[in-house]
């Protein structure tokens, strides 16, 4: 491949992957850490007195909601913190100057972060087997999801960080709205064991659906339609990547 | 005249009201080196940040060799090289990653990319800091850096925003020294500068801005020529204890040893050395007050202050 578009494009997602191999203690290897503590903590120690959820034994119903927790965490803190440093040392002055298009910038930027969440989604599923013997019921499901899920909070990030004007602005999303959003996707428990109003409210909340798919595609049970979770993916994404190119096209945050 | 740069009526206001621009026009030479001068918060970076795209322009068109800003963007930019007033890398980043990651956004493959910046870096002696940080350079150094990344994919216009700021007078030197062989090979060269020294010894054409017009504009020789009156210093043996008289000249006692005054285009030297005679005054030397270039700069930037006032 020679079009200098797809030249860009892979000098964007080269230099985005070795920024975060090249500092793997403060990128891969926390949310191994963390999910690690889960794992023992949740799975192993309390789980065993949870018993069953759904018919699964508590650990493997975990695993998959846990994996996805952690794509979406370090897809969204790898574009919001690069980018934004990228703004904050005015480096993305570079790629300003230079020939590329608004949605080489995107895409380079976004499939980076990807990479990342894939990165600790893998060593996280690899930390995994310790506990469970991991099967998956429909590759297709589960892969398509966790791409689409990387997709859309590692396009989330990137709008963070454009609007971002302070460090503090890229930790408040994550902080009071991505967490307490993953905590009550159903993560660590079904939504069926809701009550019924609780159950409705937690319907909106994008994340149910990400983590439901996941899990379907890894253990074959989910509490939402799989068709409706890849529905509000493909309109999440559509959305967002819009609204990112729009930011870019008028330089907000970039250009005065 | 094949033009390099072309704008017309560009103006800009920024978001909180401030006109940084108000419809100002400018050419530029294809192989010219010229100077863009004007004290702080002129429009120079402005001029330079619309035409770099690095801020949004406000209206008025700018072409560069040929490429309409608002049509051809990509043609703008790959016909442009950048350097800016302020460091703008990844300070956490090898000198040669920084080049070859540049010329990847230029659509240069790794290959021809890797060569490139070996010669680049070779040229503005940093090879030997290819794997150093760039954090670990010095300020000189960094600007050198910023010089190759902006070469690297071999723009026909470079615009150096205050290139040599901040840097020692060796180092300034020998940047010249480059500068001047690279405009020498072709290279269209537009700076800014505070020092005025600077811009008289490198550049063929200049345009003074100030509060967001241009207030001069022309050759370099043509602009010094039509300055009308020049301020020298004078130093004389013995001591002097008030300013002697220099009919029409208005002597000014600078110490006990020196005295500056003013002269007239048409008039000459000798007319002066012939009345330090007439004194009994010996002159040991005399030199220029300031740099005549400087001297044009503060007339014409004060006179604008004084009418905008």
């Amino acid at each position: 491949m020679n079009h200098p578009y797809w030249v860009a494009f892979s000098s964007i997602l080269y230099k985005e992957v070795r920024r975060f191999t090249r500092i793997w203690m403060q990128t891969l290897l926390p949310p191994g850490i963390t999910m690690l503590l889960y794992f023992i903590i949740f799975g192993n120690l309390i789980g065993r007195r949870i018993g069953d959820m759904e018919g699964f034994n508590y650990m493997e119903f975990i695993v998959p909601g846990l994996i996805m927790m952690s794509v979406i965490t370090n897809s969204y803190g790898n574009v919001s913190s690069s980018f934004f440093s990228n703004k904050f040392q005015k480096s993305i002055e570079e790629l300003m100057v230079a020939p590329v298009p608004n949605w080489v910038i995107m895409m380079g930027f976004v499939l980076g972060g990807v990479a990342r969440g894939l990165a600790c989604g893998l060593i996280v599923t690899l930390l995994s087997l310790w506990f469970v013997e991991l099967q998956i019921h429909n590759i297709f499901v589960t892969v398509t999801v966790i791409l689409l899920t990387a997709i859309v909070f590692s396009t989330a990030g990137l709008i963070n960080a454009i609007y971002a004007t302070k460090f503090d602005d890229v930790t408040i999303v994550p902080t009071f709205i991505l967490t307490p959003l993953t905590y009550l996707g159903g993560v660590f428990y079904s939504v069926s064991l809701l009550p019924e109003v609780w159950q409705w409210v937690s319907k909106l909340n994008p994340i149910l659906y990400m983590v439901n798919t996941f899990r379907f595609g890894i253990i074959g049970y989910t509490d939402i339609p799989v068709l409706a979770a890849y529905g509000m993916l493909l309109v999440f994404m559509s959305l967002l990547m819009g609204w990112a190119l729009y930011l870019l096209h008028v330089g907000r945050g970039l250009r005065s | 005249m094949t033009k390099a740069l072309e704008i017309r009526q560009l103006r800009k206001v920024y978001s909180g009201g401030f006109e940084a621009l108000k419809g100002i026009d400018l050419d530029v030479a294809e192989g010219d080196f010229f100077a863009l001068l004007g004290p702080n918060g002129a429009g120079k970076s402005t001029t330079l940040g619309i035409v770099s795209s690095l801020v949004n322009k406000g209206s008025g068109t700018v072409r560069v060799c040929g490429h309409d800003l608002d049509t051809d963007r990509e043609g703008v930019k790959r016909s442009l090289g950048v350097v800016p007033q302020e460091f703008n890398f990844n300070t956490f980043e090898k000198v040669e990653d920084i080049i070859v990651q540049q010329a990847g956004y230029y659509g240069l493959k790794r290959g021809l990319a890797k060569a490139r910046t070996e010669t680049y870096l070779k040229q503005l002696d940093l090879w030997d800091k290819r794997d150093v940080q760039a954090r670990m350079l010095s300020g000189g150094m960094k600007r050198r850096l910023m010089i190759a990344r902006a070469l690297v994919h071999e723009p026909k216009m470079l615009i150096l925003d205050e290139p040599t700021a901040g840097v020692d007078i060796e180092i300034r030197r020998s940047m010249w020294s480059y500068l001047r062989q690279l405009n020498a090979q072709g290279t269209t060269i537009i700076l800014t500068t505070h020092y005025l020294e600077e811009a008289e010894s490198l550049c063929r054409n200049i345009a003074i801005i100030n509060h967001g017009e241009i207030v001069a504009q022309g050759t370099t020789k043509a602009l010094l020529k039509g300055k009308q009156r020049s301020t020298f210093v004078v130093d004389v043996r013995g001591t002097l204890t008030e300013a002697p008289n220099l009919d029409g000249m208005n002597g000014r006692l600078v110490d006990e040893h020196s005295v500056e005054f003013d002269i007239d285009r048409e008039q000459n030297l000798n007319e002066v050395f012939a009345r330090f005679d007439q004194l009994g005054l010996d002159i040991v030397s005399i030199r220029p007050k300031t740099n005549r270039l400087e001297a044009l700069f503060m007339d014409l930037t004060t006179t604008t202050q004084e009418t905008s006032q």
